[in-house]
């Protein structure tokens, strides 16, 4: 880490995840199936201890979403979600945990009257937003919405995948703001029974970066947060686990308060069980 | 921050972008492997390491049929009165100019090491070259198609499965190319360790748009070297077809620097030329003449969008224009004038499908249909020597032809009712 980045204060954000750690960072689709219902939902997370939920702003072709989300994207655009809805819902939201969105890139060049990232981040700032994460803006492209957001004092959430090593790492790591979102494995969002084997080596690969990390995709049950904070993470991502709550459950915003409560109290079991380790563990004898 | 730094972005634009357009909108995962397809594009394709490229060149005249013909349309020279020559990529095997960037990136995808392709196709003729390729190079394939195109492109999802392709048909949305090409992605984003995706277009990330062109780039060269040898001079204008562009970027590449050659990109108007945004369609592809500057498929580029960003839903009576983007090199020739985009609706394409198999004996794929349809409307502004590129043959179209032409009132038609029983 260079200096100026430690130099630099905490973003809300950033505090969450450290004063939480380890944290729940829960996602939902935006408009799906309506914004009233998003609005209870998210509500329902915040109850259940996420300590920053990420809201879907839905876009026609999301390349980096599986099945489950794709298909919430798909309710939320037939429901007729649109930018100016999503803005007014996150306007009426007031939860504990910090709100970020999350959308694909010409969701927000689109914003305003022309191709430019600004309006969106100014109407994102205005709304209370704390950051943006964007699947398919890479670093190399991010200067001008990076700006944008310093600008307006939001983080612009990077995204650390498997195959991401060497000089690129580098150059991730030293523009994370917020968080790392540490994708566990290749290919699309989507829950998975169990949690990859890329995890644990992308949590190695990061462990000298003194920065949050928190790990997603496929991350669908207590027991997967509590071995991925084991595996040294400060927090997990959930969200199709959760939009199959919303598509399949009769009393959804319950469901997902409960599920938030199985995933949190997963994480600190996970987080336990290390300082267990540590304590049981005698100090190495000085010779 | 080295991406911040000014220097390094003014050399990152250079590479990655042309104009504003181009550049690498894709998933961390997949940059890596972008990386890595640069650094191959360079060392075997720029710089012909380990004879690369005199491979592809041997292997597309052997195998690909090349180089093909640039013909005298004879009797479209004394309809319009002037000198129509006609690029023969009908004639390259596969039945289309696809074969050109399909074998290349197939071959590339060995020489990089890699174990297995994919790729979209909207027509069927994009998969129905990679297959032949990954065939002919023994490479595992499989190929993503929209289900509305399986259904109207049957001939080719069975040539695929004949050169042993998987063919996965894709029910999201409308079941046309942009839906296909998000499926690949995906299928890559899972991957991309160890399969190389051949993208179908001059479109996608960088160095996609560049690879792309530099293999149809031999359509050019071929073609200005042939009018030079036929009539002794450069031709006043090229016209080709503009789906995702890669015919277009092949034949116009050679000629850009030649400033008194017009070049026309002609898309599909389709049956009007309006967007309905309520319904989030619009019913044409043409996205160069009508579309708005975004992001979609790894590139800025000009798309078919709703105001909010919505990628609308395109339509053609060619499957393979059925794209509500285009190829960002395209999109700045046109910006920047050098390219004059022009459009013809469905009835003119199947009207100039008629004409040449009945004037010249050569049955055009629809999508190049739509270049001998505006030949036809606005002959009289593309001076005295015309080159048309005829980017693929119609075999796979004939159905649709029948059935479209059924549905209307065609002056250039033979009577269709012979056709039943
Ligand atoms: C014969 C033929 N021409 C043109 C196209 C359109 O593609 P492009 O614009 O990339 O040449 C296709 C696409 O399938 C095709 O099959």
């Amino acid at each position: 880490m260079t200096d100026d980045s430690n130099a630099a204060p905490e973003s809300d954000i950033e505090t969450a995840i450290r004063e939480n750690d380890p944290a729940l960072i829960t996602y939902i689709t935006a408009g799906d199936p309506s914004l009233e219902d998003t609005k209870r939902y998210v509500e329902a997370l915040d109850r259940g201890g996420s300590d920053l939920i990420e809201l879907g702003l839905p876009f026609s072709e999301p390349v980096a979403e599986g099945a489950t989300i794709q298909a919430a994207i798909n309710r939320a655009l037939d429901a007729g979600t649109t930018p100016e809805g999503f803005f007014e819902l996150v306007d009426d939201l007031e939860t504990e945990a910090p709100l970020l969105v999350m959308t694909y890139y010409n969701m927000i060049l689109q914003y305003g009257s022309e191709p430019d990232v600004r309006p969106f981040v100014e109407r994102a700032a205005e709304a209370g937003l704390s950051g943006i994460i964007v699947p398919d803006l890479p670093a190399e492209e991010a200067d001008p919405l990076r700006e944008a957001c310093d600008d307006h004092g939001l983080d612009l959430v990077f995204i650390v995948a498997p195959t991401t090593e060497g000089e690129r790492l580098e150059t991730i790591m030293s523009q994370v703001s917020g968080f790392a979102y540490v994708q566990a494995r290749l290919g699309t969002t989507g829950a998975r029974a169990d949690v990859s084997t890329a995890t644990h080596e992308s949590l190695e690969r990061l462990s000298e970066y003194d920065v949050p990390k928190a790990v997603g995709f496929g991350v669908s049950e207590g027991d997967h947060a509590a071995e991925i904070v084991e595996a040294g993470a400060d927090g997990v991502i959930v969200g199709s686990a959760l939009i199959d709550i919303v598509a399949g459950s009769d009393d959804p915003a319950a469901d997902l308060e409960a599920k938030a409560e199985e995933l949190k109290r997963g994480a600190v079991r996970g987080a336990e069980s290390l300082t267990v380790d540590t304590e049981d563990t005698p100090e190495p004898e000085q010779p | 921050m080295s991406t911040s730094d000014p220097e390094h972005n003014r050399e990152r634009d250079s590479e990655a972008t042309f104009g504003d357009y181009g550049g690498q909108y894709v998933p961390e995962a997949l940059m890596p492997a972008l990386q890595e397809l640069e650094d191959a594009y360079e060392r075997y394709v720029l710089e012909n390491e380990d004879g690369f490229m005199d491979e592809f060149r041997e292997r597309m005249r052997d195998f690909g049929g090349r180089p093909t013909p640039l013909q005298r349309a004879d009797r479209l020279s004394e309809r319009y009165d002037r000198e129509i020559y006609l690029k023969r990529e009908d004639l390259v095997h596969g039945g289309a100019h696809k074969l050109n960037n399909a074998l290349g990136q197939v071959l590339l995808s060995k020489y990089m090491g890699k174990e297995r392709v994919i790729a979209e196709t909207g027509a069927g003729q994009h998969g129905t070259a990679t297959a032949m390729a990954a065939a002919h190079l023994d490479m595992p394939c499989e190929i993503y198609m929209g289900r509305t195109d399986v259904n109207r492109q049957r001939p080719n999802v069975y040539r695929m499965r004949m050169n042993g392709a998987e063919v996965n048909p894709v029910e999201a949305g409308s079941g046309t190319l942009k839906e296909a090409i998000n499926e690949t992605f995906r299928d890559w984003a899972t991957t991309v360790e160890t399969t190389h995706y051949v993208i179908g277009s001059v479109v996608g990330p960088h160095p996609f748009p560049k690879l792309v062109r530099d293999f149809q780039a031999v359509i050019g060269r071929e073609a200005r070297e042939q009018i030079r040898e036929k009539a002794g001079r450069l031709p006043d204008s090229v016209v080709a077809c503009a789906g995702g562009g890669s015919n277009t970027m092949g034949t116009f590449h050679e000629f850009v620097p030649d400033d008194d050659v017009a070049l026309y990109a002609v898309e599909a108007g389709g049956s009007s030329l309006g967007v309905d945004e309520e319904e989030g369609v619009a019913p044409n592809s043409a996205t160069l003449s009508t579309g708005t500057d975004g992001v979609l498929h790894g590139a800025m580029t000009k798309l078919l969008q709703s105001e909010e960003g919505q990628i609308v839903e395109s339509h053609s009576v060619s499957a393979g224009l059925d794209y509500a983007g285009v190829g960002p090199e395209l999109a700045n020739l046109v910006e920047t004038d050098r390219v004059t985009p022009v459009n013809v609706d469905d009835d003119a394409a199947l009207n100039g499908f008629h004409r040449l198999s009945n004037l010249e004996g050569i049955i055009p794929a629809l999508e190049s249909s739509h270049a001998l349809g505006y030949l036809e409307e606005s002959h009289d502004e593309l001076g005295d020597l015309v080159v048309v590129n005829v980017s693929g043959r119609g075999d796979k179209d004939l159905e649709t032809v029948l059935e479209e032409t059924e549905k209307r009132d065609l002056e250039a038609a033979p009577d269709v009712e012979v056709f039943d029983g």
